[in-house]
């Protein structure tokens, strides 16, 4: 694991490798090389732009492809577009939170990161839930659960 | 001359000038357009939609479009009106229908327009969101925020960006959880906001409000009263807002909206129950509570027996730099005429008194040249020995505003402050070598030929004598002297040569040394080689501390000169006031602070009279004026409330406070404005001029004054430089002095023409060594300062909660080197020691002082720094040295 120090000092290597001064493509570069955007990486790039830290915050939680916290093993997006939204893809969402106390946007628990997207572009089989870039579709809640159940088995094995 | 372009807006013809926004234009024709996102002292963000406006068909936001020649503008179109109801709807159907128990309700301008529109009904409104369910947020002591109400207006963002430079608001996360938050959704105390509550005045809605206002008055309940801020210089006119008798909010503020976080949530300390309220008689080791009859009857006869006795210079008086001008000019008016002595003077002997005596000499009139509202216009600004940030949040403000627009900012200061952070110099020079640096800067500029020459030779004199002097100051030298590297000197002296506009700031980083006085010198020395005196956004611009210190000086709340800077020495002067007054005025010059401690402690001052000061926190070497009050025969203190000072007194006489009472404070820019009573004072407390009055008519003087406006008449008609004013003219922004006459304006600049003395005087000085240099046994210097949270000797805002919280004790910074060569961690607790005395404190270690250089904020009375500055004195001005003495470090074993 990389010290805090090593960290804020790896950033800024990062950073003076880069010409770009848009804000959107050095959070890429970090996040690219991290897996996520450490906070230390975000108050290094407003240092480097002389932007506050605030405004740099307020881009990196804006935009979906950026993830503030270190992702898990295994990614699990559960839809709810509309399609989704309107074959009962909140009760997916609940069941996850429920059965198995894994909430969308916050770190991974034992390897699993949940993730809320709009839409996966396979709305035919909606409740749709993609796990690691798997898509699963006409889904149940219950069925969801075991697909993540699975996992667990899976990496235990 | 600027442009003008002609349109017609609803079919009136408006003339504005080119650039001004569509909304503008209107507002200046009489015609209001509806609107959320736009606040006139913030750029236009386009965000709300609710000020379109048709244009030939199109439609435009009007706070962000300019107003162009021949535009044919509609704002009230039945389409319009369609269309700002949609919008309204739309953001209504996100926000919750709370105005029952808001603390907007009544001001809130969303609910305004609700009305206006009235939109009775929803169609859009949508389940619970992220917003929606965010709790409200209060975790500091000050600001609430309420997601849920909030419209994403973004005003609040950039407030705290353009106004206040801090950036610490911004929107973030998107959709339904948009929200105003802080980086990585931290508490603001846990960020650098400043809690100024800029963001809080701006907010349209209920989502951001002051947390102690909560159910304490809704808004038509609230009745309003204008007066200035008690603390600091800068002299924010604010807006009291009342229920009952009880402050619930502040509102005004520089430009209408801006104040600090001490302005704005620091006035709860009028209501504390520790206030004084009876006049206190001791009573051995017990003070027990008097009438005023008998309080006062104590004093004047003890009063009366002294003077018998000893002769009236065994009497001296602190005046109160807090207090207003008009209780000034009558406490030196009671202790030149009814007690008879010269002994009078105040604080700002610890603070200005070398400004004065400098600025005197070069220029003639020893006050800030210039006006906070320059600062915008400056090209080139140089901030030296004035930890801006905190001790004049307002003039900081500016500056960063001036910077952000291309200003170069030049800071000399051993200690990174904020403000070190945006300059584009920032020379950290040895403490107390100020002269040499600045002698530095002008042989550059000479050196370079970038002097103002026709300025030199028209406005001033003495100038070959000084260019001979500061020939010795090479780059190298100075380097010697000061420790800034030459190649930096040079590059900064520069860019304050070329400037067409220059302005210098400076505060008591620059006075409190033995060589105060000549500090100041070298500076108006720079001011007029540069040509940079007597015109907009230039001069020498020392900041007073305190709410009135400008105008206690004003008043000659001082030993050596009489009221208007008049000449104590001059028979003319001296004749008016005796003719004026009735009565003699002693010629002798009297003691300033320090030496009425000192005088004291030798016995040759037998008694005291101490108005609204604690010099028991205040003072350099409080060991010894601890001794010098206790030697005392007699001592009354006349405060709001008990203070270490108090502790010493004979008679404690209870005083109104700023919110209490009416009078005058002059602010630093030397602006004249008016203090109006709010509410009567707690118990038998009575306002500072009244009890002045009744003491002096129980010693044979009556004075008879019924209210301060009739001592202002008595000003004008004797000091010239406050000749025009009077109440009826102080009605809003007040005046600027010198304002000689009933129909002058008032003067935002001095010295546009002549000097008060003519000519300008070079003066040319040496450096000298500080009074006490860092040795083997004492190798540290120590500084002192302020801290944004407080005020003086926290009188009165270690009395507000909140601030309490927010700077609860006294500290010690020290460089990361130093700390680690002494052993010291982060936090711990240090003992400090000096040749005088020593104190506890807890250890910062932080890079923002230099090595061997060591700073303690002298608020704290537990923990007073001034137990172990140097009491030597600039033998000018008879300043004290604060700012440089010889201390040692050593861990205390918990
Ligand atoms: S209180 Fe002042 S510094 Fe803090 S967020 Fe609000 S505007 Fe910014
Ligand atoms: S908190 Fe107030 S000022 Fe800030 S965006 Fe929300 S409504 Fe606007
Ligand atoms: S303390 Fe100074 S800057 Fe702050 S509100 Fe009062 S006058 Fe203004
Ligand atoms: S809405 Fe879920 S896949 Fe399209
Ligand atoms: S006021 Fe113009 S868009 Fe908000």
């Amino acid at each position: 694991m990389e010290g805090k120090k090593d960290l804020r000092e790896k950033v800024r290597e990062l950073l003076a490798e880069q010409a770009s001064r848009s804000l959107i493509l050095l959070l890429q570069r970090i996040q690219d090389h991290f897996g996520y955007l450490p906070p230390e990486g975000l108050e290094e790039v407003a240092k480097h732009l002389k932007l506050p830290v605030s405004r740099v915050y307020g881009v990196a939680t804006f935009y979906a492809q950026f993830s503030l916290s270190p992702k898990g093993k295994h990614l699990v997006q559960v839809c709810q577009g509309t399609a989704c939204h309107v074959q009962g893809g909140r009760a997916i969402l609940e069941a996850l939170v429920r059965e198995l106390d894994l909430r969308p946007e916050e770190p991974p628990k034992s390897g699993i990161s949940v993730e809320v997207v709009r839409c996966v572009g396979c709305c035919s089989l909606a409740p749709v839930m993609v796990v690691d870039g798997v898509a699963h579709g006409r889904l149940t809640p219950e069925r969801a659960v075991e697909i993540v159940k699975e996992l667990y088995a899976a990496d235990n094995r | 001359m600027e442009k003008l372009v002609k349109l017609r807006i609803d079919g009136r013809e408006v003339e504005v000038p080119e650039g001004t926004t569509i909304l503008r234009a209107a507002e200046a024709a009489g015609i209001e357009i509806p609107h959320l996102c736009y606040h006139p002292e913030l750029s236009p963000a386009g965000a709300c939609r609710l000020c379109l406006v048709e244009v030939d068909g199109r439609l435009l936001t009007a706070c962000y479009h300019r107003a162009e020649e021949g535009m044919e503008v509609h704002t009230d179109t039945e389409r319009l009106r369609r269309l700002r109801r949609l919008t309204l709807e739309l953001i209504l159907s996100d926000h919750p229908m709370d105005c029952l128990t808001c603390e907007k309700n009544g001001s809130c301008e969303l609910q305004r327009y609700a009305y206006e529109f009235g939109l009775e009904e929803n169609r859009f409104i949508g389940p619970h969101h992220a917003r929606k369910e965010a709790p409200p947020r209060e975790d500091n002591p000050f600001i609430r925020y309420e997601p849920e109400k909030c419209i994403l207006c973004g005003r609040c963002v950039r407030a705290c960006d353009e106004v206040q430079g801090r950036g610490i608001l911004d929107f973030a996360f998107r959709g339904f959880s948009t929200r105003v938050t802080t980086a990585f959704d931290k508490a603001l105390t846990e960020t650098d906001c400043e809690l100024c509550g800029q963001c809080v005045a701006v907010c349209p809605t209920g989502a951001l409000t002051e947390k102690e206002r909560r159910f304490r008055g809704r808004e038509w309940e609230l009745r309003e009263v204008e007066t200035v801020c008690p603390f600091c210089g800068c002299g924010c006119r604010i807006t009291l807002h009342l229920k009952g008798n009880r402050i619930v909010k502040v509102s005004g503020g520089y430009r209408g909206f801006r104040l600090c976080v001490k302005g704005r949530f620091g006035l709860s300390f009028v209501h504390r129950e520790d206030r004084l309220r009876a006049p206190l008689i001791r009573e051995g080791d017990r003070f027990r509570e008097a009438s005023w009859d008998e309080a006062l009857e104590f004093v004047a006869k003890k009063i009366r027996e002294i003077k018998e006795k000893y002769g009236p210079d065994a009497i001296a008086g602190l005046a109160s730099a807090k207090c207003t001008n008009e209780e000034n000019y009558l406490f030196q008016k009671f202790m030149r005429v009814v007690i008879g002595t010269n002994n009078v003077d105040h604080c700002a002997r610890l603070c200005h008194a070398p400004t004065v005596a400098g600025l005197v000499q070069a220029f003639g009139s020893g006050a800030m040249t210039n006006s906070i509202d320059e600062i915008l216009d400056a090209d080139c600004i140089l901030v030296t020995g004035s930890n801006t940030s905190e001790a004049h949040p307002i003039v900081a403000q500016e500056i960063r505003r001036a910077v952000r627009r291309g200003a170069t900012l030049i800071v000399v200061d051993p200690r990174r402050i904020e403000l070190a952070e945006i300059a584009r110099f920032h020379l950290r020079q040895r403490p107390g070598t100020d002269v040499a640096w600045i002698n530095g800067f002008c042989h550059v500029i000479l050196r370079e030929g970038l002097w103002d020459r026709e300025f030199v030779e028209e406005r001033c004199e003495n100038f070959e004598e000084f260019a001979r002097t500061v020939e010795r100051y090479t780059p190298e030298y100075v380097e010697e002297i000061t420790g800034i590297p030459a190649r930096l000197l040079v590059e900064a002296a520069r860019a304050f040569g070329k400037a067409e506009r220059g302005m210098i700031f400076y505060a008591m980083g620059l006075t409190q040394h033995t060589s105060g006085t000549d500090n100041v010198l070298a500076i108006a020395n720079l001011a007029m080689l540069t040509g940079n005196v007597g015109r907009r956004s230039t001069g020498v611009n020392p900041l007073r501390g305190q709410n009135n210190v400008q105008g206690a000086c004003d008043m000659a709340a001082l030993p050596n000169v009489l009221p208007g800077y008049q000449k104590l020495s001059d028979p003319g002067v001296r004749e008016k006031f005796e003719r004026a007054w009735g009565r003699g005025i002693p010629r002798k010059p009297g003691l300033t602070v320090v030496e009425m401690f000192r005088a004291a402690e030798e016995g040759k001052v037998k008694a005291m009279v101490i108005m609204g000061e604690n010099p028991m926190v205040s003072d350099p070497d409080i060991q010894h004026v601890a001794e010098a009050l206790e030697k005392l025969e007699f001592l009354v203190v006349i405060d709001i409330f008990p203070n270490e000072t108090t502790r010493y007194a004979d008679v404690i006489l209870p005083a109104a406070s700023f919110a209490e009472k009416d009078g005058t404070f002059t602010s630093t820019e030397r602006r004249v404005q008016r203090i109006r009573t709010a509410f009567d004072p707690p118990g038998e407390a009575k306002p500072d001029w009244e009890i002045l009055c009744e003491l002096s008519a129980r010693l044979g003087y009556p004075m008879g004054y019924k209210h301060p406006r009739e001592i202002m008449d008595e000003i004008a008609s004797l000091v010239p430089i406050y000749g025009g004013i009077s109440y009826e003219r102080l009605e809003g922004e007040g005046l600027q002095w010198p304002c000689p006459s009933p129909d002058h304006p008032g003067t935002p600049f001095l010295h546009k023409d002549r000097f008060p003395r003519g000519k300008g005087r070079f003066h040319p000085v040496e450096y000298r060594d500080p009074d006490e240099y860092p040795d083997e046994e004492y190798p540290l210097i120590l500084t002192t300062g302020r801290v944004l949270y407080h005020f003086h000797s926290r009188t009165m805002t270690g009395r507000v909660k909140g601030l309490q919280e927010l700077s609860p004790e006294a500290y010690v910074e020290v460089n990361p080197v130093d700390a680690e060569r002494y052993g010291i961690e982060d936090g711990a607790r240090v003992r400090v020691s000096s040749r005088r005395g020593s104190i506890e404190v807890v250890a910062r270690v932080t890079a923002r002082v230099p090595q061997g250089t060591v700073f303690i904020p002298f608020h704290f009375g537990e923990a007073a720094a001034n137990r172990l500055t140097n009491p030597a004195l600039d033998p000018i001005s008879k300043i004290p040295e604060y700012k440089v003495c010889a201390v040692k470090l050593e861990p205390v074993s918990p």
